[in-house]
């Protein structure tokens, strides 16, 4: 097109960008009453704790005392980490993402092709009914018989029992493309590759996101589950073992502790990184969001 | 380069079955612009996703190029009635224009070059970086109208592409249209439901009944050329055509038509 047929740009204006001073402040005063009943909660604890000295319930000074002792009183040159935790946190936390990340793409994968044909999402779906209402942990002893070595186990838990909210969101978003959306790359003759990573996936992002995240948590749960049951010889489930074991309570709540603190900061990321790749879609169902 | 043979699409079956299309003939010769106007629900979008092979019509043929669309054909883009549904949101503006191109055998640059031509030509030559979602509803039509041109396809189909710009706007597109045809020898196949615009922009303009939609009249548009926004609109005979036309799609005197008609398609 040349200059000649060039029209004018009157009707371009662009939008204000949206992000305002008292949104700032409120934001702010959130963050500190979140932080508030935090800290409400825990000096409650600690309070009633000491107050009913059970050595069941060790108040969370004694807890977080027990874990910096077991944990994070290392050298400097080991970023604090002691050598049980090195020894304990990378084999779990190896076999948890290690799990999770096969399946999820062996969830999206399949999915799609899945999703992409109702005929075959038809004839396997009973299959997907049945296999996700098996509760994972009773796989264990099967899997200890079949694989023997205790990784191996761990690994075939977590990824049983985490593929299927990737597999059945992923499904679900593949199946229902806008028709419209399909019309028009069937029109302009997008080839496979171009429909499949630019508009199939896109398309069904934010639901496999939303799987992939239920399925982030489900793997902590299950890498836990796996090396309390699966015979595991480390590991974070295997620290929860020994501290019951040696009767040390405040191990045990440490562990516990320090699980929940490993979902959170998991939970957290991957909302930090959902958030940037579906910008797109938070803002298109409301442009008048800031950004968060 | 376009037939349309006594094309009928019944949508459904059984009692709920609706005809959209009864018998449609139509033939388009290369290079030319069509508009093709009906009233609203009479069958338009229908005969046009027939022509771009998304609509199996249930009756009757189409041949591009003599050869039968089976399909979606090759070498063929259309600017949808739903425009903000047609493109993609996940797709910055610029990214929705490029996507098609890949497979025109542009490189990168080339693609990015045609792009921002594109947008250019309709006005939105800084929006590239946006979103869809960012823009006005007139914006994304302009998108989508962009997007097609960047493509230049030998068939253009063009369902209501102007429906929802203002007004000036809309004179601005109808114009780009005209000059785009002027440089590439493109066929087009423009959908309105707006009389006024059917003759400002057609070489011929196909006037459809009500559903389900046969062709009413066939008229040539014979107004002296470079068409202009206010004085074309004055010409009597651009008066004279939109009051033939008026009738036509209303349905009154349609027995009258044969007689008026000597453009009208026999096939
Ligand atoms: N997918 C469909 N299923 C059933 N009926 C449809 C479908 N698409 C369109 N129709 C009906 O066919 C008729 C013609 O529709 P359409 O071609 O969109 O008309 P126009 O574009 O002229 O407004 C309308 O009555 C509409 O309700
Ligand atoms: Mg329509």
């Amino acid at each position: 097109m040349s200059t000649g047929m060039r029209m004018s740009a009157r009707t371009s204006h662009a939008q204000p960008s949206r992000r305002s001073g008292p949104r700032l402040n409120a934001r702010v005063t959130r963050a500190l009453w979140k932080i508030g009943v935090v800290a409400a909660v825990v000096a409650m604890w600690e309070w009633r704790a000491r107050a009913a000295e059970n050595v069941y319930f060790p108040p969370p000074t004694a807890i977080l005392a027990r874990m910096r002792e077991a944990w994070f009183s290392g050298p400097f040159t080991h970023a604090f980490l002691t050598d049980e935790a090195i020894a304990n946190f990378p084999p779990s936390l190896g076999r948890m993402f290690g799990g999770w990340g096969l399946a999820c793409l062996a969830g999206i994968v399949l999915g799609v092709a899945l999703g992409r044909s109702d005929t075959l999402a038809a004839f396997v779906d009973p299959l997907i009914q049945f296999g996700r209402a098996v509760p994972p942990p009773t796989l264990i002893p099967i899997f200890l018989v079949l694989l023997k070595a205790d990784t191996r186990v761990q690994l075939a838990t977590i990824m049983y029992g985490v593929i299927w909210p990737v597999l059945i969101n992923t499904i679900d978003g593949a199946r229902y493309i806008d028709r419209l959306h399909d019309d028009t790359a069937q029109v302009f003759g997008l080839t496979r590759a171009q429909r499949l990573f630019r508009i199939i996936l896109p398309a069904a992002a934010p639901k496999i996101f939303a799987g992939l995240r239920l399925s982030l948590a489900l793997s902590l749960i299950l890498i836990v589950v796996s090396e309390l049951a699966g015979g595991s010889t480390n590991g974070i489930g295997y620290e929860l073992l020994v501290a019951k074991s040696m009767y040390d309570l405040a191990g045990m709540w440490g562990v516990i502790v320090l699980l929940g603190l490993l979902g959170y900061l998991f939970n957290a990321s991957f909302l930090l990184v959902e958030r940037r790749v579906l910008a797109w879609h938070r803002k298109q169902s409301d442009p008048h969001t800031s950004e968060r | 380069m376009l037939d349309v043979i006594n094309l009928s699409h019944t949508y459904g079956a059984g009692p709920q079955a609706h005809q959209a299309l009864g018998g449609v003939n139509l033939h388009v010769a290369e290079g030319q612009l069509v508009s093709v106007v009906g009233p609203s629900g009479c069958g338009k979008s229908t005969l046009l996703r027939s022509i771009a092979g998304l609509v199996r019509p249930t009756g009757g043929r189409i041949l591009i190029r003599g050869a039968q669309v089976d399909g979606v054909p090759d070498d063929l883009a259309v600017v949808f009635q739903d425009y903000s549904r047609s493109l993609f949101p996940w797709m910055s503006v610029g990214e929705n224009v490029e996507l098609p191109l890949q497979r025109r055998g542009l490189d990168r640059t080339a693609r990015r070059a045609a792009a921002a031509e594109a947008l250019d030509a309709v006005g939105l030559g800084n929006a590239a970086a946006k979103f869809p979602w960012e823009l006005s509803g007139g914006m994304q039509q302009r998108v989508s109208i962009a997007r097609a041109l960047a493509y230049r396809p030998s068939l253009l189909l063009m369902d209501e592409p102007f429906g929802s710009v203002d007004a000036q706007t809309r004179e601005d597109l109808e114009d780009l249209i005209l000059a785009v045809r002027g440089h590439h020898r493109m066929t087009i196949v423009l959908i309105t439901h707006d009389i006024d615009e059917s003759v400002y922009v057609g070489d011929r303009v196909v006037a459809l009944t009500k559903a389900p939609a046969r062709v009413a009249g066939d008229l040539q548009v014979d107004l002296p050329g470079p068409r202009d926004q206010i004085a074309t609109r004055e010409l009597p005979g651009f008066v004279h055509l939109r009051a033939e036309i008026g009738r036509l799609v209303r349905g009154k005197h349609a027995d009258l038509l044969p007689n008026l008609l000597p453009n009208r398609s026999v096939h």
